[in-house]
């Protein structure tokens, strides 16, 4: 027989402010048990929204106030595994606002702001996404570039530790590199997957664009800048190999859409690309997407690549998160890529179209884009 | 004598003591890379008789002397990775088949037929690739006269010179290929001669016949173990697997099955940490913790009391 819910509990007995309080005290929102999780918000309000992400579930939930109290909750049946982001949205005097969890301290962040984490039962942070004090660091410093392709661009260069010029090193490209960084902790990782040998000692450029919905979205400037400018430049400056397969270009969203757009460019420059939840908007008919303009020339370049799909690396990785609606896109780019001979490897989560997804694939997806030396080395 | 890893619990003072080793000791931690100098836990281990052989800076020393040579070594590491990559390919493709042959359901006479056959796949691409390895090192050698090149020839008498003050050497892990490739780049196993050779890890791959590289699960998936290509063959027949507790699945009958099974008949040892037996005259001898890898799927203590001979 399956145990009651704590929420089910709470409301079989008679309701008042000691035992709601009681309730609350000690209790880790939202309350996860089993898949049924349990969302929780106090407060005076007139209506409560839950507000989240997940493709294919109501966008808005609303939750109910226990009886005489100001305890509102909902409970939906949540997969293991599963990270999910909401807000709560309260109404309140003919006034609404979004307000993140005041219960749950989880919080990931980015450009927009920051919303609420539920972690379903399961799901962990992975430990090479936390700063271990064993690992040695490595080196981020801004870099600026004039490119005549896009003007004045900017980043950060990142160098591994122990960084020698008597050595070569494979090169990393990723757009929207400064989000990667701040989001998606994405030195930290470095830093440990090269400490555990799981990733080689690489060099890594952060771009950024200051018009990523333009240039991102298949514009022949950017593909020229970041191949025909950038690499050469830093080719120069630092002891890289020069070599299709110790070159990799990712990034997620529109990023995503730069790293193949680019390479599709350029076939077999890019011998390594790692694609995260890429809005590979397509049409099967018309031009037009349900997406709006701004994909209009992501629709073009998908539909392109569709109707001529073509080899344009040597391995793919393509990750998204099923609680995202581009799981239908990066679904059916799978297939096409795979036909063309490529070696593509394809992972979903239960996650949404947010940092820490893209984070939480970073092990995986560079481990076996750019192997690091752990087959190697054996002390 | 092969030995599991010493980083932490190391084992080898006892091992030299075992052997009545009290001259000076040879160490090679070229698989340490640039931390090659950092052997002082090491020297002190073996009570300061040591002197390393420092094959890693010399290496580089020799490339800088001999720049035309430098370039040709690079582009044969090159080429070689080339090589490996391909490889790997094909044999990701022949391990998938095989596995899914072995899942399938069919009368036992064809699964066992067919299973034999995939196996036979492997094998051979496993040679063909040990054949390929080994053939662009000679040519390599022959191109560019090794034996006879004066950059080359000076470090190989100076290290001769070494060595002739030396009762054993120890040979450190680290990372396999760079450690192989140094030790065949300046001869070692010419200069071996009558010593003790203690060897841990990849050292201990490094001085067999056949450099198996493997993991059962690394971050990327399931791991295919690979060869990487031909070592000293200072111990004939056998193929080592250090670190064993932590990169194979042990427990896992069919994958211990399937590695016998393709290097068959060379013996699969598994050497965990502070695990040792010694090689003598192509008798085992004096295992201390080794285990065998069975065709039967099982991993069982090795007994070396057997005296098996390796010798074909």
């Amino acid at each position: 027989m399956t145990a009651r819910l704590a929420i089910h509990r709470l409301l079989d007995g008679r309701l008042d402010a000691a035992r709601v309080q009681a309730f609350l005290n000690g209790r880790k929102f939202p309350i996860v048990e089993g898949t049924s999780v349990t969302f929780v918000w106090v407060g005076h309000a007139d209506n409560v929204q839950l507000r989240h992400w997940i493709y294919g579930l109501e966008s808005s939930n609303a939750l109910i106030r226990a009886p005489g109290t100001d305890l509102w909750h909902l409970t939906l049946e949540i997969p293991h595994n599963s990270r999910v982001e909401y807000k709560y949205e309260v109404h309140r005097g003919g006034h609404s606002g979004w307000i993140e969890d005041p219960l749950n301290p989880n919080r990931a962040r980015d450009p927009f702001g920051a919303n609420s984490v539920l972690q379903s039962e399961g799901y962990e942070d992975p430990t090479w996404t936390n700063p271990d004090p064993v690992t040695r660091p490595g080196a981020l410093e801004p870099f600026a570039f004039d490119s005549h392709a896009l003007g004045r661009r900017t980043g950060h260069l990142y160098l591994p530790a122990r960084f020698r010029r008597s050595r070569q090193y494979p090169l990393l490209v990723v757009h929207d590199g400064s989000d990667y960084l701040k989001y998606a902790g994405m030195k930290t990782v470095l830093d440990n997957l090269i400490h555990r040998l799981e990733i080689p000692d690489l060099i890594v450029a952060f771009t950024d664009s200051p018009d990523r919905l333009q240039e991102y979205a298949n514009d022949e400037r950017h593909a020229r800048y970041v191949t025909e400018e950038l690499v050469p430049d830093l080719a120069k400056r630092f002891p890289l190999y020069d070599r299709p397969q110790a070159r990799c270009i990712m990034g997620a969203s529109f990023g995503a859409v730069a790293a193949l757009s680019t390479a599709y460019r350029y076939p077999g420059f890019w011998g390594r690309l790692l694609v995260q939840s890429g809005s590979f908007a397509f049409t099967d008919i018309g031009k037009r997407n349900r997406r709006g303009p701004l994909f209009d020339r992501v629709v073009e370049f998908v539909n392109q690549y569709r109707a001529q799909p073509r080899a344009v690396s040597e391995r793919v990785f393509v990750s998204c998160g099923v609680y995202e609606s581009l799981i239908y896109e990066n679904r059916s780019m799978v297939p096409l890529l795979t036909a063309t001979g490529m070696e593509v490897r394809f992972v979903e989560a239960r996650d949404g179209h947010n940092w820490e997804n893209w984070r939480d694939r970073l092990r995986e997806g560079l481990s076996w884009l750019l192997p690091g030396p752990l087959m190697f080395i054996y002390e | 004598m092969l030995l599991g890893a010493q980083r932490f619990d190391p084992s080898l003072g006892a091992a030299v003591s075992e052997l009545g080793v009290t001259g000076r000791i040879a160490t090679i931690t070229a698989g340490w890379q640039e931390r090659e100098p950092e052997d002082e836990e090491l020297a002190a281990h073996l009570g300061n008789r040591t002197v390393n052989l420092r094959l890693h800076a010399r290496g580089d020393a020799l490339f800088r002397e001999d720049p035309a040579l430098r370039d040709a070594h690079r582009e044969r590491q090159g080429s070689l990775r080339h090589r490996q990559d391909f490889y790997r390919i094909r044999l990701e493709h022949e391990l998938e088949a095989d596995r899914v042959i072995r899942s399938r359901a069919a009368p036992p006479e064809i699964l066992a037929e067919q299973s034999q056959a995939s196996l036979d796949g492997i094998r051979e691409l496993d040679q063909w690739h040990l054949a390929l390895c080994a053939r662009i090192r000679t040519e390599f050698e022959s191109q560019w006269d090794l034996a006879n090149r004066p950059s080359i020839v000076r470090h190989r008498a100076e290290l001769a010179e070494i060595l002739a003050g030396c009762d054993a050497i120890a040979i450190a892990g680290g990372h396999v290929a760079t450690l192989v490739n140094r030790l065949v780049l300046f001869g070692i196993a010419d200069l071996v001669q009558h010593r003790t050779v203690f060897a841990w890890s990849a050292g201990a791959m490094a001085i067999s016949d056949r450099v198996v590289l493997f993991h059962d699960s690394p971050p990327q998936g399931p791991g295919a173990s690979e060869i990487l290509d031909a070592g000293l063959g200072l111990i004939p027949n056998v193929v080592v697997f250090p670190e064993c507790e932590r990169r194979l699945h042990l427990d896992r009958k069919d994958r211990v099955q399937r590695l016998v099974r393709r290097f068959e008949p060379a013996l699969c040892l598994a050497l965990p940490a502070r695990s040792r037996v010694t090689w003598h005259n192509g008798v085992f001898s004096s295992a201390h913790d080794v285990m065998q890898l069975r065709a039967t799927g099982r991993a069982t203590p090795f007994m070396a009391r057997a005296r098996r001979s390796l010798v074909p």
